[in-house]
């Protein structure tokens, strides 16, 4: 894939097709190992850079209560 | 790893019985009715379809190769899934409209495995199983874990646009994405062995329970037939969505009771990835659909409540059967 391509999710992770790194907050690299990556933007991923869906907890009350 | 090895398993009922006959001798004969009242949970109807589905995955070594379109057989297995999908279709409906008040199909899909409710296997794994539970846990998902993502593969010649493109790239991540040891198949199996149990395709066919082939068997239904895309598409997304937090809570369960860390491999390996394929399959894979063909909206939520539902059903089943051996009654609740 030539260009970088981002999409941000809803009340989710962004979306990140083609990078080979992702730089984090603190300017540390972390290599891009898989075609598309989740970047964690709720900040409280146990494994950042990438989201491994802590979100889930944390927002949408909607898509979360009792129905 | 592959279907070289393996052989018909032991019938345990008429029906399971029948299937055999029909796979290793194409002798029709006279089909058994299927008494039972509920498909789902008879492990002699689970265990037939399993069977009569298996020629279209790795096959079997004394089954002929031709025997997958046999007629016969074909029309056997059409009378247990319409009896399995109907069961389904009634136990999908009250999840499929718990997510009435939203509209985006993608939202709605993501919304019904977050309020799915019932008791967390995952949870147990984590905090509370012994190491003898965990394995067990492993054993009972080989039977579909060993193909993972291979029903799946059915459905990309059934869509187009860019739902086709969003499975296409789930796909190629669950596959390795270039590297055999990324495989995810090979990955569990991995696991199954670090944990002392055998990894070979099918190893545990005549041991799992009914609901654990009924999950397998769901998918192939689903993914099998073409008029089910919809459904399909549902099923794998809200089981993508319903997979990466559990995983995390499974790898905890695993170092915990410690278990080779390779056991644990697997599922570190799925809170990354389904994190992001859950996304994809809820948002491009059922929105793509959904957009293409405004029709199957209903469809791809019973599929999803499909995956919920039996999702549910193993859990109970799981944490009723652990605390019946060595744990008190109370909490199975």
């Amino acid at each position: 894939m030539k260009d970088v391509a981002v999409s941000i999710c809803p009340d989710g992770p962004i979306l990140v097709r083609g990078a080979r790194t992702v730089v984090d907050g603190d300017g540390r690299e972390h290599a891009v190992t898989r075609p598309v990556v989740a970047v964690c933007t709720c900040e409280r991923s146990a494994r950042m850079p990438w989201c491994d869906s802590t979100h889930k907890s944390l927002v949408r009350p909607d898509l979360r209560g009792a129905p | 790893m592959t279907g070289q090895n393996t052989r018909l398993p032991a019938p345990c009922g008429p029906l399971s019985r029948h299937a055999g006959d029909l796979l290793r001798d194409g002798a029709p004969g006279i089909a058994p009715t299927c008494a039972t009242a509920s498909v789902t949970t008879s492990r002699d109807a689970q265990l037939a379809l399993w069977m009569l589905y298996e020629p279209a995955y790795r096959g079997f070594e004394d089954v002929a190769d031709e025997r997958e379109w046999d007629p016969d057989l074909i029309c056997f297995r059409q009378g247990l899934e319409g009896r399995f999908e109907d069961e389904l279709r009634a136990a999908a409906a009250p999840l499929v409209q718990s997510v009435s008040d939203l509209e985006d199909v993608g939202d709605q899909v993501l919304a019904m495995a977050q309020r799915a409710s019932g008791v967390s296997l995952s949870s147990f794994l984590r905090r509370e199983a012994t190491s003898e539970q965990i394995v067990d846990f492993l054993r009972e998902r080989s039977v579909q874990q060993l193909r993972e993502s291979d029903p799946q593969s059915f459905l990309l010649p059934r869509l187009s646009g860019p739902a086709k493109v969003a499975l296409a790239e789930i796909q190629y991540d669950e596959y390795g994405a270039g590297d055999p040891a990324r495989l995810h198949q090979t990955m569990f199996a991995e696991a199954l062995e670090a944990a002392g149990l055998d990894a070979s395709y099918a190893a545990y066919v005549d041991e799992v329970s009914a609901i654990s082939l009924a999950s397998a068997n769901a998918m192939s239904l689903l993914c099998l037939n073409r008029r089910l895309r919809g459904a399909a598409v549902g099923h794998f997304a809200a089981f993508e969505a319903s997979s990466s937090v559990p995983s995390r809570r499974v790898s905890a369960g695993i170092s915990r009771v410690g278990l080779p860390q390779v056991a644990a491999a697997y599922f570190d390996e799925h809170v990354e990835a389904d994190a992001v394929h859950e996304q994809v399959a809820a948002r491009d894979l059922c929105g793509g659909l959904v957009d293409a063909e405004p029709h199957l909206h209903e469809d791809v939520l019973f599929g999803a409540a499909v995956a919920l539902h039996l999702d549910g059903l193993s859990a109970t089943e799981l944490m009723a059967r652990w605390s019946d051996t060595s744990l008190p009654t109370e909490a199975a609740s």
